[in-house]
């Protein structure tokens, strides 16, 4: 049977991991092979690795950061952050990379999926995608000049697409998320990684309603990520979620509990896993 | 055979990286190429996948690989086809509609409706025979696949394994020296190499 998958993501900046993982002082917690190699032994089914990297000309170094784990760990391996250009994702295939993955500039330039998809696969183009819930109340889903109108956002709208959020709350764009799922699917995405903003980082659970809706409207994998801070929380994400697969960073960096106990628990608990 | 000549085909499709670092690290070093000369002349081959159907037979009839494919098969050398690389060496395919090596008796179809496509993840092959390519690794153990479309050979003797999605397919096929996978064992940890080192393995029986 398929098993769900457990993925964690890495951040780097200028070839290091950032956020190292406190319970292996003994060994270089900011390289990235050796955390890939560890995360591999733990029984990780993929490995993402997201480039935070500020300034251009330090961009480089994700490539052979890309190179050098895939040199070493035989397991998939995604990559996302300042993908731009389809040369931008060649780039990252030909370091070693499984898939690439696009986020705001998905929103920015959509054809870049189908360009992405049409040269390289569907299989290799993940669109990441951060919806955060709309409150009227607050103001929140207005319209926005110039989307689409089969993907803006109407008042029946639970979730709005916002872009640049690794700068402070990001930038609204009048786009519905579950709307702009199909989109990205029928453009020719292979995959979804579905992130929160209301959740993430606040250790109580991945957004369920969230990732159900999304799950159930389009025929791809979705990886739900955003809000890990308990094993429960793997488990109701995909039962209740309906997540194909399930994606954290701090639990497992800081060691809150590691990917085999993830593992171990879900599959106590009768959902299919690789152990 | 002290060192045999692995060859790895390039048609301009990704992921052959990983194909020549999963051999390099098991200790067999192989030759990416896209010289038909050089598939022909090596003790095996490896035609590695990724894309679509229709683009990969465009490429391997521009790089003059068709050919090259057919002899290294006809010559009884061992070839592994992984994925597209597998799906291509039957007659015809779903996809793009694309005629095929016919080089094994079959077609390529779609996944069925009522399961999410690409398969993607990590699932199980069920051994349908003993076979050399799996020696060390255990009946439904887990492998990586990602794709949309699956082998259905005419011939059932040449299926080794098989995986349930959506259907039943055949993951892992075998006839004579011609091996294939639909998942990838490059990305498949461990259990993967094991499955290149087996493959090897043959390689270098099949020069003794």
């Amino acid at each position: 049977m398929l098993t769900k998958r457990i993925i964690p993501c890495l951040d780097v900046d200028a070839g290091r991991v950032v956020k190292g993982v406190r319970f292996r002082d003994h060994r270089d917690a900011g390289d990235p092979t050796e955390l890939a190699a560890f995360y591999n032994e733990q029984g990780a089914d993929e490995l993402v690795f997201y480039d935070i990297t500020a300034s251009a000309d330090q961009r480089a170094t994700m490539v052979e950061v890309v190179e050098r784990v895939s040199e070493e760990v035989f397991i998939p391996l995604a990559v996302g952050g300042g993908l731009r250009s389809a040369e931008d994702m060649q780039r990252m295939l030909l370091a070693g990379a499984d898939k690439v993955s696009i986020n705001t500039a998905a929103v920015q330039t959509p054809t870049l999926i189908s360009e992405g998809a049409d040269r390289f696969g569907s299989q290799c183009i993940v669109v990441g995608m951060d919806a955060q819930r709309v409150d009227a109340s607050r103001g929140e889903g207005r319209p926005v000049d110039g989307v689409l109108s089969r993907i803006a956002l109407e008042p029946s709208s639970r979730w709005e697409i916002r872009t640049h959020t690794g700068r402070g709350g990001g930038r609204a764009t009048g786009i519905d998320a579950v709307k702009w799922a199909s989109y990205v699917v029928e453009m020719g995405a292979g995959e979804i990684v579905l992130n929160s903003i209301d959740a993430d980082g606040t250790k109580q659970g991945y957004d369920l309603d969230l990732t159900r809706a999304v799950s159930e409207a389009v025929t791809v994998p979705v990886v739900a990520s955003g809000g890990a801070g308990e094993m429960e929380h793997f488990y109701d994400v995909v039962e209740a979620g309906k997540a194909d697969a399930v994606l954290a960073a701090s639990v497992f960096h800081y060691g809150t509990f590691s990917i085999a106990d993830v593992k171990r628990y879900l599959a106590g608990r009768g959902v299919p896993m690789r152990l | 055979m002290t060192r045999p000549e692995i060859a790895v085909i390039n048609y301009g499709a990704g992921n052959l990286r990983s194909v020549v670092k999963a051999f390099e690290h098991i200790g067999y070093p192989a030759t990416v190429t896209t010289d038909p000369r050089k598939v022909m002349a090596a003790d095996g081959v490896v035609l590695p996948g990724v894309g679509a159907a229709g683009d990969t037979m465009t490429n391997l009839h521009a790089r003059g690989m068709v050919d090259a494919i057919a002899t290294v098969i006809a010559k009884k050398r061992p070839f592994f086809g992984v994925c597209i690389g597998l799906q291509v060496l039957f007659e015809r395919s779903e996809e793009d509609g694309a005629e095929c090596l016919g080089l094994l008796g079959g077609y390529v179809r779609r996944l069925p409706a009522g399961v999410k496509v690409p398969h993607m993840g990590w699932n199980q092959v069920r051994l349908a025979e003993s076979h050399p390519l799996f020696h060390g690794i255990a009946d439904d153990s887990y492998f990586y696949f990602v794709h949309s479309y699956y082998a259905d050979p005419t011939e059932q003797s040449a299926v080794v394994g098989l995986t349930d999605y959506g259907a039943t397919f055949a993951s892992a096929l075998a006839q004579g020296n011609l091996v294939g996978t639909q998942f990838h064992p490059e990305k498949s940890g461990s259990l993967g190499l094991q499955l290149y080192r087996n493959f090897v393995q043959r390689v270098v029986g099949a020069g003794d």
